[in-house]
């Protein structure tokens, strides 16, 4: 393990997809005025595997949603590759949205009314450059359930149809809030073999939250979040994989 | 405020948009319910008090002349109370700056006073000073309708003699509540007027001194109408009288009694549509609210509230909704009443309207309200408090979807994901699609059953007065004349064709059912009257037989070919067997038809005609009405189509206020039922909708899923509502089915057009406060949340 800084590189340099400088957001929850980012400053690689680690609170959730075109910022910048999505308008981040992230969440949000290869067509249907949704299916291992309604589907089966659904457009980043939050070990385990697959063959920029520290071991790099601010962040010199985890 | 009534009236303040949707469309049968039956009642009272306080008679008969000697019979007839004569004659007008042909009934009042029965009720100016010979009282609707005021000027043509008379007051009459001259079907009050003069100068010029050709009575209690009826027509057969009839079959109080019964419909099939559509919002609402707390209502069980209590929060909260409706309804009613009263007074002569409110009324609109509002939530409040709180507390199983209708016919691959959320969405739901479909189909159908009575009539008046009747002008005689009088009026200048006719009073009877009307003994081979079949081609009467208008020959139900036993009531009376040879499409009336030549020859009163059909140049309209006053044996001339227009711009008053009335009603219909459909697809696929949107879906795509459901539904009601807008105007052409009219089941394309318009344009509204919500759709709140 060694410790490292946030670099300052090039922001045009093709490696780089995330260049974020001093972000902070502050909301509004009631009558409290909330910080949930103080000044963020991150680069993400192409290629790379990120898990932020934080206590409920830290601003963890918002950075990825900021990430992810969901929220904007109070201040601060973020660029995508040469774009600056903190100018963006709603358009722009939908359409942002569309083909560049995919997205996972705890509690999968699949649509009910369609199989498990239809919730993957749905976004498949609207991509730039997809790739088939059967062999999204296949990535994470469901290629014998494709005909299945989300109901007669398990939790993690479930969430590994939301991982072909958001890995499906071949989007160049994947953020994954708490992925395994709602999953026992065992189940747990099978899906971020299926993200780490997505992540090795696809080559795509995958940032996973959690507060699972166990699953850090498994990331290239690993961020602490701690009261809106970065407090530690570190590489993984050798890479532990799924299985192996301890949970 | 305990806690939990707190938490009903955030609640519902928080859905106040849908709850108040809801409230419009409850409001809006309590309306209608309220308007009409208040109106039914008050126009009841109305009538009622006055035929009481005027002295309407209860039976009615014309003759042609009879000694006032003759009435020591009629006293003894058992059952008879009061009885009155009158002379009442039918003239011709001459009226200052008015060049079309006027009629009128002239009628005769006692020496002083208003008479003994019928009496006039006097809206202006004083009764006629007894020896007053040139003095008239006026029908106040004629006198507006021409602008006259006591001491107006006007001339009559009385008996073949010009006379002036002056006007001395305004009056209304029991007796002629609705005012419409003889043959006409609507009224026209600048053309048709009722008079009032002295009985001496109208008897003498009708050599009626010492006699009477009109009679009415009252009945003492417990009488027989029907045997003084038969007992009256017996003494009076010889002074030749015409028929006796009772009050119900008296022209004005028909007229009156079918305008009633037409409310009466409506007063029930309304009310009904709007309360099912209000029972099944409730539902549909109700069953949202209660599966969104689930868990609240697990808890509340949990801590100890039993199945009642919590059964009774939910039901507060749809009679909280249901009052909102029920206050709004009964003041909308209320004021809705009280208009329809007053214009009912206006087009009808009433010379006061008493508001009649009946208490019972508006309980029963609350009643029927509440009741519909917890029988349409029942079943989901039942279902929340028996689920046991274990239960209860743990999140709903996610909604298991199969492979349905698309997939079992293989056409899955032709739709895209959305569409198939769409269709899957609609089949897993079936009921509550086809509900919402039934609900938005009777926003249509209460629109096309407002076109349709405006159609009805056009269409109506377009059949009687367009293809069948096509005379510009008739000329009534005074009495028979031979058929050579005819050249004098071909000789008037712009006069371009005439046709004789032969009108008389008859009785028709096959087997045990009889019917009073006339024969129209009309030329062979007729151009200004056409008898049409059903498919509106003419038809020619033989030279044997009698032609019968189809309702007629329902009535007696007598088929062609069958003998009809015709008891003439004029002339020598005679009573003849002829066969009925075909029936005749017609809207209007119960007439019989016959050759004009065989008519007479029955008679055997020779060539005798009771008037004349002409056709005429416009040009020459004036010349030919100057004509026309000056010929003696004219009584009246009568221009149907004067009358008509006349009657669009009354009437127009009118139409439009009920055909506003119900598509505003049809509107909030379907406003109430898309909006709180698309409210509910909202809130139970907002977490879907916003998982697309995170996957990058445009707001117009996901809004496409959840507006394209309804859109889909609503395309689907349209023609069903259409079905059903038929099937509410047959029944209601059905209901005001009478002798007087019947209502022509003729729905133009233009009627379906608007009602899908209508519903159409309610989606749409609908639809952009949805759109709104839906740009607005909070995705990180949605996706950080369990359902």
């Amino acid at each position: 393990m060694a410790q490292d800084t946030p670099t300052d590189k090039d922001p045009t340099n093709n490696d780089v997809v995330f260049h974020v400088r001093g972000l902070t957001k502050s909301y509004q929850m009631g009558e409290v005025k909330v910080d949930a980012l103080r000044g963020i400053d991150l680069d993400l690689h192409r290629g790379e595997f990120t898990v932020l680690l934080g206590a409920s609170g830290s601003g963890k959730s918002t950075l990825l949603n900021i990430l992810g075109g969901l929220d904007t910022p109070t201040t601060g910048s973020v660029r995508y590759r040469d774009h600056d999505i903190t100018r963006a308008n709603e358009s722009e981040l939908t359409e942002y949205r569309r083909h560049h992230v995919g997205f996972v969440f705890q509690f999968y949000n699949l649509i009910p009314s369609l199989t498990a290869l239809e919730n993957v067509a749905v976004v498949t249907e609207i991509a730039k450059s997809p790739m088939k949704p059967e062999e999204a299916l296949a990535l994470v291992g469901l290629q014998n359930r494709m005909h299945h309604f989300p109901a007669q589907l398990s939790g993690g089966e479930q969430q590994r149809v939301a991982i072909a659904r958001a890995i499906a457009k071949q989007p160049e980043i994947l953020l994954c809030d708490e992925p395994t939050g709602a999953l026992d070990s065992k189940t747990g385990i099978v899906v971020l073999e299926a993200l780490q697959r997505v992540n090795q063959e696809l080559g795509t920029t995958t940032a996973v939250i959690t507060h699972n520290a166990g699953i850090a071991q498994m990331a290239n790099r690993v961020i602490h979040l701690t009261d809106g601010l970065i407090s530690k962040i570190y590489t993984n010199e050798s890479l532990v994989s799924p299985e192996q985890l301890s949970w | 405020m305990l806690a939990m009534d707190k938490k009903l009236w955030r609640e519902l303040w928080a859905m106040r948009s849908q709850a108040l949707a809801i409230a419009m469309v409850i409001g809006s049968g309590v309306a209608i319910f309220i308007m009409s039956l208040s109106a039914l009642d008050s126009l009841y009272e109305t009538r009622e008090r006055y035929y009481r306080s005027h002295h309407f008679g209860q039976v009615f008969s014309s003759l042609k002349r009879a000694p006032l000697a003759v009435i020591r019979h009629i006293e003894e007839i058992p059952g008879v109370d009061k009885i009155e004569t009158r002379v009442i004659s039918y003239v011709t007008l001459d009226i200052e700056n008015f060049d079309e042909p006027v009629s009128a009934h002239l009628l005769s009042l006692p020496g002083s006073g208003s008479g003994l029965l019928n009496q006039i009720y006097l809206r202006d100016g004083r009764l006629i000073e007894s020896g007053r010979d040139n003095e008239i009282i006026v029908a106040e609707k004629f006198a507006q309708a021409h602008a006259l005021k006591p001491g107006a000027k006007l001339a009559a043509i009385i008996n073949g003699r010009r006379k002036m008379l002056t006007v001395v007051g305004l009056a209304l009459s029991p007796e002629y509540i609705y005012q419409i001259a003889p043959g006409a079907i609507f009224p026209d009050h600048r053309r048709y007027g009722i008079l009032w003069m002295a009985r001496k100068p109208l008897a003498s010029a009708y050599d009626m001194n010492g006699g009477f050709n009109h009679i009415t009575l009252t009945l003492s209690k417990n009488s027989n109408e029907q045997d003084v009826i038969d007992h009256l027509d017996e003494i009076l057969k010889p002074y030749g009288g015409v028929g006796a009839i009772a009050r119900k079959d008296q022209l004005s109080n028909r007229f009156l009694s079918e305008e009633l019964n037409q409310l009466k419909t409506m007063a029930t099939v309304f009310p009904i549509i709007f309360f099912s559509v209000a029972a099944f919002l409730l539902n549909v609402v109700i069953s949202r609210l209660i599966s969104l707390q689930r868990e609240q209502i697990a808890v509340l069980k949990a801590f100890g509230y039993s199945n009642f209590e919590v059964a009774w929060h939910y039901i507060k909260f749809v009679l909280m909704i249901v009052s909102v409706g029920v206050i709004a309804g009964i003041g909308a009613g209320i004021w809705m009443g009280n208009a329809l009263s007053n214009l009912y007074a206006e087009l009808f002569s009433f010379p006061y309207m008493i508001y009649v409110l009946k208490p019972q009324v508006i309980a029963a609109a609350a009643a029927i309200s509440m009741i519909v509002g917890i029988i349409g939530t029942l079943y989901s409040v039942q279902r929340a408090v028996r689920l046991p709180p274990a239960q209860g507390m743990r999140p709903e199983q996610p909604t298991l979807y199969h492979r349905m209708l698309i997939e079992r016919l293989g056409v899955q691959h032709w739709f895209s994901q959305p569409v198939r959320m769409i269709i899957r969405h609609i089949e897993r739901r079936p009921i509550k699609a086809f509900l919402t479909i039934i609900g938005i189909s009777f926003a249509c159908s209460v629109i096309i059953v407002s076109g349709f009575q405006k159609g009805a009539i056009d269409y109506m008046i377009e059949v009687q007065y367009g293809i069948s009747q096509r005379e510009d002008l008739i000329a009534i005689y005074t009495e028979p004349t031979p058929q050579r009088s005819l050249y004098s009026l071909r000789n008037i200048q712009g006069v371009e064709y005439v046709e004789g006719f032969r009108i008389v009073p008859a009785r028709l009877k096959f087997e045990h059912r009889s019917y009073r009307t006339a024969i129209d003994g009309i030329q062979a081979q007729s151009h200004l009257l056409h008898l049409l079949d059903t498919e509106l081609n003419k038809i020619e009467i033989p030279q044997q037989g009698i032609v019968l208008t189809d309702h007629l020959a329902e009535q007696l139900q007598i088929k062609p070919g069958e003998l009809l036993n015709v008891e003439i009531l004029e002339g020598n009376r005679p009573t003849i067997q002829i066969p009925m040879v075909g029936t005749a499409k017609q809207y209007l009336g119960s007439n019989a038809y016959m050759q004009v030549r065989t008519l007479n020859q029955l008679l055997k009163e020779g060539d005798a005609i009771s008037g004349a059909r002409m056709k005429v140049d416009n040009r020459y309209q004036r010349q030919i009405h100057a004509n026309l006053e000056n010929m003696p044996r004219i009584a009246g001339v009568v221009e149907q189509r004067s009358s008509i227009r006349s009657f669009y711009d009354t009437m127009a008053q009118s139409l439009l206020f009920f055909t506003g009335i119900s598509t505003l009603l049809g509107a909030v219909i379907a406003f109430g039922v898309i909006y709180n459909s698309m409210r509910i697809a909202l809130s139970e696929r907002s977490r879907e909708l916003a998982s697309l949107r995170v996957l990058g879906f445009r707001p117009s795509e996901i809004a496409y899923i959840l507006l394209g459901e309804l859109a889909l539904l609503t395309l689907i009601a349209i023609p069903i509502g259409w079905v059903f807008g038929y099937g509410l105007s047959a029944y209601i052409a059905f209901e005001v089915d009478n002798d007087l009219y019947r209502m022509p089941l003729k729905l133009n394309l233009n009627v379906y057009a608007s009602a899908a318009l209508v519903v159409v344009v309610s989606s749409m509204i609908s639809s952009l406060i949805i759109w709104r919500n839906l740009s607005h759709l909070d995705m990180v709140a949605v996706l950080k949340t369990k359902e």
